[in-house]
């Protein structure tokens, strides 16, 4: 497959984006500054890859909490983000409502997902159902985290589109830890994209570390949704390198050794070689991108800082809709 | 104006609502080619096929998860539970995602659809075909909760639920399906969802029901207009969000109160409108507000005996108003 050196680019942006907003959340936490991060430090390549393999702000997408590489992707700024983990006016997807990374995001067609995990795959198998009904050519894409494919809701999910041929996308973004639980506790199938063929459709498994596997995998999975063919399963390999939250020790539960490990395959410097290696970009663009990035991060956290919390006019509502504001 | 039964005029509201709106589906188990275990589809799969009267695979959870997909890429589906019963599964999508939707997206998520199920006892259907769980959705904000007792509300009331940009539980009491028996229009109507119906004037003592136990209620006062007591009867109609006004203004006409339902009488839904009079009629009151109610056992047993001892009938509610009306 021939992707351009300037959507390489583009995408490895994305991931550093994403790379360094999410680690001044944990600064910003480890300073007492926010209450709670939720991160995606490992995951980018996976959620990056996928993202350029649909069509933005076109194609649906109903994510679930580790997915911010993914958000920014869409369209979400940083400072949208910090606005969400601080709880000021104006994040998006809830009013500030929502705990941080609890996405949604109208104007890209990102669906508001809740905190009980494989609700959103149902979601998504429901708009899949739409888009057929309507004969638009769109996709459906959603995200979750393998040990929530344990959940009856998800294999719903991905038994309606199977058997209706719907036009979705199901990523399990498998990090090998469902907060302190590994893999081998929640599915006795080495892959969760096993699982697909027990539901009648295709399950593959890539590797989540690997940009441009991922960016391909997802692409043929597109074509095939948007072509009629049906749904698809992706298991993107990674590895959480992070504790499941902030609130969480992972030190309880798995070894030093076995993180260092696994940094060994973390996407950010593995891509950034490949740019490297293959002339895609040099040191100074790489450079001149880093510092980019810092200047927006920190305009980011300096104007959610002085922005103003909500009022309590938006917890008392709206609860109740005068009339549809979707579709 | 035509005669028919009360699964009549509600297989009546869904015809005419998807012939008005060409985004009104309806999904459910064996609603399509058998027309429903009840018939409350019967013949719609036929003449809207099955693009908009979909058989769903048996996973209770799916369908309302679906149904929430579908409605937020604009569709207005009608999703059906074909017992109340069997309602749990699906309880985390109606109370986590359908009812906080619009609320958590700060109002940019609407979910439009209708979840019909028929509710109650007195049909020989045992623990699992029997009960009546109005109550846990009537505390659930977000949600509206209708329950129609005569076939011209039915109708109505189903019609204005499908239109309604809100979740709407709307429980049908299946007892009454075929033995409430009423007038309903031909033509174009509409029964609007908050507004309770006094639909027997009295003076001694106010009573309010609904779905099947107002159909019981109405033949009590029947009874009791022989004996000299005059009863006010009051059909909610919508539980949630309820008509307070109507119920306030009849108490303070009576001065007495009797709530009717058919669920458990601990935590059921007349201890709400029982704490809402004695909060806010309390100086019309002439006697402490009452409840007469099921029984505090698990659900309604199958054996003839036993099920007549739960439930509710005339005899037990006539009782229990004359019982008040000599306070």
């Amino acid at each position: 497959m021939d992707i351009s050196n300037d959507l390489l680019i583009e995408m490895y942006r994305f991931m550093l984006l994403a790379r360094r907003t999410d680690e001044r959340a944990w600064v910003l936490h480890r300073q007492g500054k926010i209450a709670f991060h939720i991160s995606g430090i490992g995951q980018e390549a996976a959620q990056v890859g996928a993202a350029f393999a649909i069509q933005r702000g076109t194609d649906w997408v109903s994510p679930y909490y580790r997915d911010l590489a993914l958000m920014l992707a869409l369209g979400l700024t940083p400072l949208e983000f910090m606005l969400s983990v601080m709880g000021k006016q104006g994040e998006p997807s809830s009013g500030a409502r929502q705990m941080p990374s609890h996405w949604g995001l109208r104007r890209a067609n990102v669906l508001s997902h809740s905190a009980p995990v494989a609700t959103q795959s149902l979601h998504a198998s429901g708009i899949g159902l739409a888009i057929k009904f309507k004969g638009d050519k769109k996709v459906v894409f959603t995200t979750i985290g393998e040990g929530s494919t344990s959940q009856g809701e998800w294999y719903e999910a991905v038994n309606w589109a199977a058997v209706h041929k719907l036009p979705v996308i199901f990523m399990v973004e498998n990090n090998s830890y469902a907060i302190s639980v590994p893999q081998d506790k929640q599915m006795a199938v080495p892959s969760s994209a096993d699982k697909a063929c027990g539901l009648g459709l295709p399950g593959i498994s890539v590797d989540g570390t690997d940009l441009i596997a991922v960016y391909q995998a997802m692409s043929d999975a597109v074509t095939r949704a948007r072509s009629g063919e049906g749904a698809t399963v992706i298991e993107a390999l990674a590895y959480r390198l992070t504790p499941h939250s902030s609130d969480d020790d992972d030190r309880s539960y798995r070894s030093r050794e076995e993180v260092e490990t696994h940094k060994k395959e973390d996407p950010l410097p593995k891509t950034e070689e490949l740019l490297l290696s293959k002339k895609i970009i040099t040191r100074k663009q790489l450079d001149e991108m880093e510092i980019k990035i810092k200047a927006e991060v920190d305009q980011a956290v300096a104007d959610a800082t002085a922005a103003p919390y909500p009022t309590l006019e938006t917890a008392m509502g709206p609860v109740y809709a005068a009339e549809v504001s979707n579709a | 104006m035509p005669e028919m039964t009360l699964i009549d005029a509600v297989r009546m509201a869904m015809d005419e609502e998807l012939a008005r709106d060409p985004n009104v589906i309806i999904i459910g188990e064996d609603v399509g080619v058998r027309g429903g275990v009840f018939r409350a589809t019967m013949g719609l799969h036929e003449k809207y096929g099955s693009d908009r009267v979909i058989d769903s695979p048996l996973a209770e959870a799916s369908i309302v998860g679906v149904g929430i997909g579908a409605a937020l890429y604009g569709m207005r589906p009608i999703c059906e539970i074909q017992f109340a019963d069997f309602i749990h599964p699906a309880f985390n999508q109606i109370i986590n995602e359908a009812a906080k939707m619009y609320y958590r997206s700060n109002g940019d998520w609407t979910v439009p659809m209708v979840i019909r199920t028929p509710y109650g006892g007195g049909i020989g259907g045992g623990l699992y075909h029997s009960q009546s769980l109005e109550a846990f959705f009537t505390h659930t904000p977000g949600l509206k909760v209708v329950v129609p007792s005569t076939p011209y509300d039915a109708k109505g009331l189903l019609k204005s639920a499908v239109r309604d940009p809100n979740p709407v539980m709307f429980f049908e009491p299946k007892k009454g399906y075929r033995l409430i028996k009423g007038e309903v229009p031909d033509e174009e109507y509409l029964v609007p969802l908050g507004k309770a119906n006094v639909t027997r004037e009295g003076t001694d003592v106010s009573v309010f029901a609904y779905g099947m136990m107002h159909y019981y209620t109405m033949q009590a006062a029947e009874k009791l207009a022989q004996e000299g007591i005059s009863a006010e009867v009051i059909d909610l109609r919508t539980l949630y969000p309820v008509d307070r006004d109507a119920i306030l203004a009849s108490v303070e006409k009576t001065g007495k109160a009797l709530v009717v339902y058919e669920d458990n009488l601990t935590g059921g839904y007349g201890a709400e409108i029982a704490a809402l009079i004695g909060e806010h009629a309390f100086t019309s009151l002439d006697a402490p507000v009452r409840r007469l109610a099921g029984p505090d056992v698990p659900a309604v047993p199958f054996s003839h005996p036993m099920q007549d001892w739960f439930m509710l009938n005339p005899e037990k509610i006539a009782a229990a108003i004359r019982d008040l009306a000599g306070f």
